[in-house]
C-alpha cells in the first residue's frame, strides 16, 4: 500500500475553447473544456489542471463561469493556473471552485506574494508553477533557469533554488515545466525534474514534452516526480487516462486504477 | 402526509472553500437540501451536519472559539444527528494539534495530531514527500458508511499532520504513510474522515451519499 503517482491532464484555455500549441506557437483547437474535463473524470484522471491563457479581461470572466461548470460536475481535485496576480484572483478561482491555484510569474515578480497566499488560503492550495529552461552549454554543469512570459523572458534565476525558496515560502506543491520539452512531444526534461523532485520536501508535477506513456513513466522513475502532466496526448486521443495507468502499472508505478 | 425535505448544513466559519464539499452533496442527494451556513440556528434546524476545514489549525480553532462552534458542535453531537468532520475539520474535533507550535482543539474525540516529519522516510527508507497529497488506500472497518465501497478503495488526501485516536473502538479506517494513521474515526453519530470525500471521485461520493441517508447508528 503506497501513495499513487497521479496522472493529470491538463486543460490549456484560451477564451473558453481548449488549446494546444507547440513551444506556445500553432494553437490547435481541442473542444470544450467542459466536456472534456467530464469525459477525463469518467476515465479515472486522478487531477485536472486548468490553465487559462486567454489574455482578455473579458476572457476572464468566461474562464470563471468554465471553472464553475467544470467544478460543480467533476468531483476529482482542480487545479487553475494563468494570471492569478492577487490574492482577489485566488479568492475568486477558490468561489468558483478551483481546490488548488497555479501562481507562476506573479510569484517571481513579489515572491512574498507566494507567503501571503499560503498564509491566508492555506499551502494545500498554492501550487507554484515554474518554467524553466536549460542554460549549461553542453560539456558544462547542466543548469536550468526560470522563464516567463511563456518562456520568452529569461530571469538569470536558478531554477533549483528557486524551487527550494518557494516551498520554504508555503508552496504545497510544484508545477515544473520545461520549456524546451513542452509542445515537442520528446519527453520530459528528466535533469531538472529529478534535480527538483530531490531538493523540495513537497510534491512535484512533471509537465512539458509528452508524446508517449514512456515519457510518463520515465518522469516518475528517473525524474523521481509525484505526478505526471500532459495535455495533448490525451486531448487528441492518442492514448486514454486508462491506458496510461495501465502502462504505468505494467512498469511497477503504484496508480489509482 | 408530507415528508419535508431533509437538510444537511454545512458549518462555514471562514476557513476556506466550501463549494465543493457542498456541490458534492447536492451531487449525490439531489431531494435534499444543502445549505451552507454560520448560523447556529440554521445548523441546529439541520438533519445533519457536516464540519469541514482547510488551513492551518491555530486559524481554525481561532475562527471555531471566536464564533462558539466547539460549544455548537458538542450540542449538535448530542442531539444524536449524524455528524460528519471532514479533513482539518476532523482534526478539529481532537484534543490536540503539534501544528502552529502546538494547539488545544475541540476535544470531543481523544487523540493527537501529529506532524509527519521534515525527513519522513517508508519502510525502505525511501523520502516521502509532505504534504501527504493524493490517492492513498483506505483500510476500512464495518460501518454503514463504507456500504458500496471496496476495502482499500483510494481516497485523495491533502495534509501534513496525521491523527491517532487514543481510543482503537473508534478507528473507522487506517492508511499508510510512512506510518500508520487514522483516516476514519467514529463515535456514536459522529463520523470523521481525514481525507476529502467531495475530491474522491466514486468512493468519496458514495460515502457522502451514505452519510445523508445514514441514521447516525451503527
Amino acid at each position: 500500500m503506497a501513495l499513487a503517482k497521479r496522472i493529470i491532464p491538463c486543460l490549456d484555455v484560451d477564451n473558453g475553447r481548449v488549446v494546444k500549441g507547440v513551444q506556445f506557437l500553432d494553437i490547435r483547437d481541442a473542444g470544450d473544456p467542459v466536456e472534456i474535463a467530464k469525459r477525463y473524470n469518467q476515465e479515472g484522471a486522478d487531477e485536472i489542471t486548468f490553465l487559462d491563457i486567454t489574455a482578455t479581461h473579458e476572457g476572464r470572466a468566461t474562464t470563471v463561469h468554465t471553472v464553475e461548470k467544470i467544478a460543480s460536475e467533476v468531483f476529482i481535485p482542480l487545479t487553475v493556473g494563468g494570471g492569478i496576480r492577487t490574492v482577489d484572483d485566488i479568492r475568486t478561482m477558490l468561489n468558483a471552485g478551483a481546490d488548488k491555484v497555479g501562481i507562476n510569474s506573479a510569484a517571481v515578480f513579489n515572491p512574498d506574494f507566494v507567503k501571503a497566499a499560503s498564509d491566508r488560503f492555506g499551502a494545500q492550495c498554492i501550487v507554484v508553477a515554474i518554467d524553466a529552461k536549460k542554460v549549461s552549454l553542453a560539456g558544462e554543469a547542466a543548469r536550468w533557469e526560470i522563464f516567463t512570459h511563456g518562456g520568452r523572458k529569461p530571469t538569470g534565476i536558478n531554477a533549483v533554488e528557486w524551487a527550494i525558496k518557494m516551498a520554504e515560502f508555503g508552496a504545497g506543491e510544484i508545477l515544473l515545466t520545461s520549456m524546451d520539452g513542452d509542445g515537442t512531444k520528446k519527453g520530459y526534461d528528466l535533469g531538472v525534474t529529478r534535480a527538483i523532485s530531490d531538493a523540495v520536501p513537497v510534491p512535484v508535477i512533471a509537465s512539458g514534452g509528452v508524446g508517449n506513456l514512456q515519457h510518463l513513466v520515465d518522469g516518475v522513475t528517473e525524474g523521481r516526480a509525484d505526478a505526471v502532466l500532459a495535455a495533448s496526448i490525451f486531448h487528441f486521443r492518442e492514448y486514454t487516462v486508462p491506458q496510461a495507468k495501465e502502462f504505468m502499472r505494467a512498469r511497477g508505478i503504484e496508480v489509482r486504477l | 402526509m408530507t415528508i419535508g425535505k431533509q437538510t444537511v448544513a454545512v458549518i462555514d466559519y471562514g476557513m476556506g472553500n466550501l463549494h465543493s464539499v457542498a456541490s458534492a452533496l447536492s451531487h449525490v442527494a439531489p431531494e435534499q437540501n444543502v445549505v451552507v451556513t454560520s448560523d447556529p440556528a440554521v445548523v441546529a434546524a439541520a438533519d445533519r451536519v457536516v464540519f469541514p476545514g482547510v488551513g492551518a489549525i491555530r486559524d481554525c480553532m481561532a475562527e471555531i472559539k471566536r464564533l462558539g462552534f466547539d460549544k455548537l458542535l458538542r450540542e449538535q453531537i448530542a442531539t444524536g444527528k449524524p455528524v460528519l468532520g471532514i479533513c482539518v475539520g476532523m482534526q478539529a474535533l481532537m484534543d490536540h494539534s503539534e501544528e502552529n507550535g502546538g494547539v488545544d482543539c475541540i476535544g470531543i474525540l481523544s487523540g493527537k495530531v501529529r506532524f509527519f516529519g521534515e525527513n519522513h522516510t517508508d519502510s525502505t527508507g525511501a523520502h516521502l514527500k509532505v504534504p501527504h497529497m493524493g490517492w492513498n488506500q483506505v483500510h476500512h472497518n464495518d460501518h454503514p458508511l463504507w456500504v458500496g465501497i471496496e476495502q482499500d478503495s483510494r481516497f485523495y488526501f491533502v495534509h501534513s499532520f496525521y491523527i491517532l485516536a487514543d481510543d482503537a473502538s473508534q478507528v473507522a479506517a487506517t492508511c499508510d504513510y510512512g506510518v500508520q494513521f487514522h483516516a476514519a474515526l467514529t463515535r456514536g453519530n459522529l463520523f470523521a474522515v481525514q481525507f476529502h470525500p467531495e475530491k474522491s471521485h466514486t468512493a468519496g461520493l458514495q460515502l457522502l451519499k451514505n452519510f445523508l441517508h445514514w441514521d447516525g447508528r451503527n
